[in-house]
């Protein structure tokens, strides 16, 4: 029996599988860009950037859909198994969590729209930190995924940590601004809304790392569910 | 009658025995194989489960066929082969020297590659181990029994006196599964069963797998992944005549442990 390696085996399937994972990774780029652009539209009120956060979320879509189609295809005409087959039912359900962060972005530029007109009740500070916690998230899980690294999930648990206690502070310090002066309580609700965005997005890169350490060990982690 | 009587005569030597372990039908122990000074089987430890199917999976040559053909004493009739080990069918070796040959291949009945109906009538095919056997049961209701349980009764019910070989490859193949039927075996072996079929014959012949499972145990060997991992509850991996990994389907197909097992079922194993 000859004991032939990867690379002469199956080749053009193994390049469609490369294929795939660098495609879920120009995602998760969009996806971190659409976040930064989003919150740089909201912090300076920038309706330029907003229609930049609105193609990158067409973008963002349409990778959806195609990743989704390469993938079916692969399932179909390869009949994947294993490690493969673990890694494009991976990718099926990253994109899904990609494309949420698309449309989480979309909707901070939604606030911003409401926004726009007036200035900030103070300058943003908390909000652009978690902003960046964030970021940093989706960024290390699609990099867990590539590098197909899954004891990277610990660095993301340990910043989901600093998200959520960003947004407990965040959100009692919008509701001591609304509670000072009635007058802020409008723009106030708009800036939970993004808070909130904000944690929802670092909630969906710990399902990608999850995602990540079954990928690679074919155990689901249980992440602990929100009380 | 002079078949019966040899029979007879063998089941009362005493034969090596042993307390099987609870739902395991076949136990296979330190089984060793070797076609003239090549070995084909390495020490091969495996638990058949009654009521289950079980795959025998790997590329060609690594010794899945020489494997099966081991439960029922098939390569007996090969001159160079040698096995030493033991297979345990109903707590008996049944490589022990008083072990009946005739009374295993009734209990462990086996279908082939490619369907080797006889030239005779289709209920004289199914019938035809009866017969040899001296088997006295009733011939029309063994007939229509096994044709029903090889889902193939309502395709011949009015033609049963038809030669077999007029039936297409996958009826020919059922009718070769119904012939093994007959005899009531516990174990049924089936070595690629539905390679030489095509893709609608191929899936009467999975189906017809998984009702058997009800009332057989089911080993089959295939070269066809994907049918390994429709059909079977456990899979054997085999590489160059030793069990590489073995475990629930389910598991070998989603996350095998052996790197080898891997590299063989996403096909990157030339």
């Amino acid at each position: 029996m000859i004991y032939m390696n990867a690379e002469e085996v199956r080749k053009s399937y193994t390049e469609k599988l490369n294929e795939l994972k660098n495609e879920v990774e120009e995602m998760g780029r969009i996806s971190t860009d659409a976040i930064s652009l989003a919150i740089d539209s909201l912090v300076e009120l920038d309706e330029e950037k907003i229609k930049k956060v609105e193609e990158l979320d067409r973008q963002i879509y349409r990778y959806d859909r195609d990743i989704e189609e390469k993938g079916l295809n692969l399932i179909a005409l390869q009949a994947p198994v294993a490690s493969d087959l673990r890694m494009i039912g991976t990718c099926l359900k990253i994109i899904t969590d990609l494309d949420r962060i698309g449309r989480y972005s979309k909707d901070i530029t939604k606030v911003t729209k409401r926004l726009t007109g007036e200035p900030h009740m103070k300058k943003l500070i908390s909000i652009p930190n978690m902003a960046e916690l964030t970021i940093e998230m989706v960024d290390l899980s699609v990099k867990a995924f590539m590098k197909e690294d899954e004891d990277m999930i610990d660095e993301i648990y340990e910043k989901e940590e600093k998200v959520d206690a960003y947004y407990d502070e965040t959100f009692r310090e919008i509701l001591t601004y609304m509670m000072e002066d009635s007058n802020n309580i409008t723009k106030g609700t708009q800036y939970v809304l993004v808070i909130r965005y904000l944690e929802r997005i670092a909630d969906h890169a710990c399902n990608i790392a999850e995602r990540v350490v079954y990928m690679e060990t074919g155990e689901r982690v249980e992440h602990e569910l929100e009380s | 009658m002079l078949s019966k009587v040899i029979s007879k005569l063998k089941e009362n030597k005493s034969c090596e025995t042993k307390k099987m372990p609870d739902n395991v039908r076949m136990q296979i122990e330190n089984l060793n194989m070797w076609y003239g000074n090549e070995q084909a089987l390495k020490t091969i430890d495996l638990n058949i489960e009654e009521n289950k199917v079980t795959a025998i999976i790997g590329p060609s040559g690594c010794g899945k066929s020489s494997l099966l053909r081991c439960l029922n004493r098939m390569n007996d009739t090969i001159k160079s082969a040698r096995i030493e080990g033991k297979v345990w069918l109903d707590g008996k070796n049944i490589y022990d020297g008083a072990a009946n040959c005739v009374d295993i291949r009734r209990k462990v009945g086996m279908v082939f590659q490619e369907p080797n109906p006889f030239p005779f009538s289709i209920e004289d095919n199914v019938f035809y181990g009866c017969d040899i056997n001296g088997m006295d049961v009733d011939k029309d209701a063994t007939v229509e029994r096994c044709l029903k349980d090889a889902a193939l009764w309502d395709e011949v019910k009015d033609r049963l006196d038809d030669n077999a070989v007029s039936l297409s490859g996958g009826q020919q193949q059922r009718l070769c599964i119904a012939r093994a039927l007959a005899t009531k075996p516990e174990v049924l072996l089936m070595d690629e069963p539905a390679s030489a079929l095509d893709p609608i014959a191929t899936a009467k012949i999975e189906d017809l797998i998984d009702e058997l499972k009800k009332d057989y145990t089911v080993v089959i060997v295939t070269h066809n992944m994907q049918q390994a991992a429709r059909i079977s509850d456990y899979t054997a991996y085999m590489y160059l005549g030793k069990l590489i990994e073995f475990g629930e389907t389910e598991q070998i197909f989603e996350r095998p442990e052996k790197e080898l097992t891997e590299k063989y079922i996403t096909g990157r194993m030339g």
